[in-house]
């Protein structure tokens, strides 16, 4: 049953828990440059095969923020309803099991775990919350994020 | 790089070294080819100006990236990020200072597991903070 006044319909709701479609990702040299690049980040841990070969991680490994993107899946290819059409990102946390390595294929897989709605300045707000699970080429989970987005 | 961080070198309250970012316009293209957020929001002002903002918008992403940078110039290589994550709270746009910042907030042994909870932070220009977020870190030991 749907709450009286409440913007979260049943079929919102159906939609909970469905897996979205999957994005796979090659983890190159060039994309983790490109990436370091866009922040300003020179750390060699990201860059220089050298410096990376004689750290713990054994070769080059990709910044924080590299699975935080829509090319590499975060929060795509889920099926998600709002009967608002202004959205906003409302927040990202990331949680990571192992180092994305380069070389890794990666594949991530989202669904919507959580709706809520809070009263705004410009009236109601809907809050989903994302979750999306990437696995390495081991079909190891590495990172787990969960996204907000508000639509208002 | 800097020298390593350890577990027993940092204490609650304690300040992380600042790291002063001034993202301009291409920094935002970059960061759009680079993640493949291609929302126009972020580099074109007349479509930011038609939402009602003063120019174009910081993609919150990059300010995740941001903050990620803040926490593994701090930790080190032998230091390993467990967890972070932003809210995005207030709208940057190019041009303007922004100051990523942090300050431990907790640490404790778990699992043999060096751990050290953080809150962070990235501030405008006018002090405010845009962008709240918490991190958790493992560091190593002297043991």
């Amino acid at each position: 049953m749907t709450q009286e006044g409440s913007i979260i319909t049943d079929e919102m709701k159906a939609l909970i828990g469905v897996e979205g479609t999957p994005t796979v990702l090659e983890v190159e040299k060039g994309a983790i440059r490109m990436m370091a690049e866009a922040i300003g980040d020179p750390n060699p841990l990201w860059q220089d095969e050298d410096y990376a070969k004689k750290t713990k991680y054994g070769g080059i490994i990709a910044p924080p923020v590299f699975l935080c993107s829509p090319r590499a899946g975060i929060a795509r290819g889920v099926q998600r309803k709002s009967p608002f059409l202004r959205a906003l990102a409302g927040g990202d946390e990331l949680e990571y099991l192992k180092p994305v390595k380069l070389g890794d294929t990666i594949t991530a897989v989202s669904r919507v775990t959580e709706y809520s709605e809070r009263e705004g300045k410009r009236g109601k707000m809907l809050f989903t919350i994302i979750e999306t699970t990437f696995k390495n080429q081991r079909d190891e989970v590495i990172v787990i994020g969960r996204s907000t987005y508000i639509s208002y | 790089m800097a020298t390593q961080l350890y577990y027993e070198d940092v204490e609650a309250g304690m300040d992380m070294p600042p790291l002063v970012k001034h993202p301009t316009t291409k920094q935002l293209v970059q960061w759009a080819g680079a993640s493949g957020d291609y929302y126009e929001l972020h580099y074109d002002k007349d479509f930011a100006r038609a939402q009602g903002f003063p120019d174009v918008l910081v993609h919150g992403k990059l300010k995740f990236g941001l903050l990620g940078q803040l926490i593994t110039d701090w930790i080190g290589e032998e230091g390993f990020l467990k967890k972070l994550g932003c809210s995005y709270r207030g709208t940057d746009h190019p041009g303007e200072d922004l100051v990523c910042k942090g300050k431990v907030t907790n640490k404790y042994v778990e699992d043999d597991q060096h751990l050290v909870e953080c809150e962070i932070w990235v501030e405008n220009g006018k002090g405010e903070k845009t962008t709240p977020g918490k991190a958790t870190v493992i560091l190593p030991s002297r043991g």
